[in-house]
Formats: C-alpha cells, structure tokens, sequence
C-alpha cells in the first residue's frame, strides 16, 4: 500500500496545519457565533481527520481501491446511523429552555 | 499487482506462500487493517450518537458540563495526541527506509506522548473525582447550578452529560492503553532489527491503528470540551 515514501517535510506540514487548527478551534469557541459555533467547530475537526486519514494513513497514495471503498462505505454507514437518528429525535417536538 | 496466484519466484521468507507479490501481501493487510478500523467506527459511532440526542435534548446540562471541563489541559492534550501522530508516521517511514535506530527513537517518542496523554486524561479524571462530577450516589452537580444562574440545569440529565463523558473519554483511553501495548510490542521486534524495507507491515498496521485512535479525539475535544464557551449573555 505504501511503497509510496512520503517526504519528511510533508509530514512536518501537516503536523504544523494539525496544530493550528487545533489553536484556531479551541479559541474559536470563545467567540459567540450563535449556531455556528458547532458548525465551526466540526468543519474544523474534520478537515483534521482528513489531513490524518489521507497523509498520515496513506489514503491519498494507497494503491488498493478496496481500501478506499471500504473507508468509504464505512462512514456513509455512520452517516445513516447519525443522521436518520437526528431526523427522528430532532423533529419530535420542540423543547425550549 | 499481479493476479496470479502462483509465484514462482523465489522471494524472501517475508512473504507467504499464498501471496503472488510481497506488495499484494501488505496490500491484503492493509485492507483487513481498514475493515477493523470501519467495524472501530461503528463502535464509537453508537456513542456518538447518543451523545448527539441527548445534547439535543439537554442542551443546557450539556454546555454546563462542558464548561467544568478544563479547556487547557484538554488543548494540550490534543496537541500531545497530533505529536504522536507525527512520530507515529515518521516511524512508518523509517521503517520503510530501513532506519532501525530512528525507528526505535521513533517509537519511544510515541510511547512517551502516547502515556503523557493518559495521564493528562487521569488528572482530568481526578478533578472530577473531585468535584463529585461522576455519576452514581455521590454525584453533585449543585455548583454548576450555583456556577450559571443564568440557564436551568436539571441535576438529573447532568448526569447524562457526565455519564457519556467518562464513557467517551474511558473507551478512548482504553484504545490509548491497547495502543502503548501495541507500541511496546513493537518497540521489542524493532530494536531486535526485524522491520525493514521488505516486512514493515507490523509497524504501518499499527501506525493505522494510532492514527485512528487520533482522529477520534479529534471529534472528541470539540464535542466534549467546545460545546458552548462563548461568554453568557
């Protein structure tokens, strides 16, 4: 899969972005952006996991397209999960307070 | 890669027999890594999920309990998480490259942030201890009411908040702890010299592992620590 040698400074690059976005999301939150604060916060947090999955784990350059399919596949499953479940309990009835 | 399942060949004692190509064994492994990873996600999904109807439901409890949690210490470990990370996939390549001694360097530097985040956890952990912000007969949620006048907290769904915190945090933890076994694991084989450019898959199946334990701290932190910090009007 990953015959493909990554170079070190690449590494570093993505190690320097994961780090200030961890700065930019944990100061963030002190701004008051209404809803968007968890809008904010999650886009942040998966432009993260996509830095980790696709250079870290070696997405980007993995040779085998049943990796992909599977990594893929598995998160459309955990978007069924969540999102269907949020359709259900979030429009049942509106609770304030 | 080649489809034929013969090999006639000779090849290195790394590859098996039942693989044609040493690429298409690491391939295979790779593959069978990523399908335990998405059985991984499943996992920490149904907790992810309950966690999502419940913050919908309490929003207030939730963003109480999350401003008791101490954002400093949450940040940093995040960062000490991302610095394991980076050791993590420098040591794949050195192992790639056949550098055994960086490797091995490699390899204690993650073992030493990989431990460093467990005890940042437990002194978290301890605080709330302390605090009597663990679910069960002694949980006392009355300074987060006395703490924000301001939005009413039921003592009850605060447990709710708690509950899934330590449930979250805990079986992340208790992925970390598999994980500096796994690392240890591969610290012994390293230092005995047997990754190199050839059989390296140990080590990059593993790094998987880290790196995915990784990104779900990544969604942990903001969810857990970032709820609602923004001042109270």
């Amino acid at each position: 899969m990953s015959e493909h040698v990554l170079s070190t400074k690449m590494y570093y690059g993505i190690w320097i972005a994961l780090m200030v976005l961890t700065v930019v999301t944990a100061s963030v939150a002190f701004i008051d952006l209404g809803p968007f604060n968890t809008v904010v916060a999650l886009v942040i947090a998966t432009c993260k996991a996509l830095l980790v999955v696709l250079f870290f784990m070696h997405v980007k350059y993995a040779s085998e397209k049943l990796t992909k399919l599977v990594i893929v596949a598995s998160v459309f499953w955990l978007l069924i999960l969540l999102l269907l479940s949020l359709a259900d309990y979030g429009t049942r009835y509106a609770r304030h307070g | 890669m080649s489809d034929s399942p013969v090999a006639v060949e000779h090849h290195g004692p790394e590859l098996r027999h039942h693989f044609a190509t040493v690429e298409q064994q690491r391939d295979a492994a790779s593959l069978g890594m990523w399908l335990f990873l998405g059985t991984e996600i499943m996992f920490f999904g149904g907790m992810f999920c309950a966690y999502l109807i419940y913050r919908l439901w309490y929003f207030n409890e939730f963003a109480a309990g999350s401003r008791s949690l101490d954002i400093r210490l949450g940040t940093i470990n995040t960062i000490v998480l991302i610095c394991s990370s980076l050791t993590v996939a420098l040591g794949v390549r050195a192992a790639q490259m056949g550098k055994r001694k960086l490797l091995v360097i490699l390899l204690v530097l993650t073992l030493i942030f990989g431990l460093a985040f467990l005890g940042i956890k437990g002194v978290e952990w301890y605080a709330k201890y302390k605090e009597h912000h663990i679910p069960g007969a002694s949980f006392d949620a009355s300074d987060l009411v006395r703490d924000y006048p301001q939005i009413h907290i039921d003592q009850s769904h605060e447990q709710i908040y708690f509950s899934l915190y330590f449930a979250m945090t805990g079986l992340h933890a208790l992925h970390m702890i598999i994980g500096v076994g796994m690392f240890t694991y591969l610290l012994y084989h390293a230092a005995k010299g047997r990754y190199g450019p050839e059989y390296y898959t140990p080590v990059e199946l593993g790094g998987l592992y880290w790196h995915f334990v990784d990104v779900v701290w990544i969604y942990l932190f903001p969810l857990l620590y970032l709820i609602d910090r923004k001042p109270l009007g």
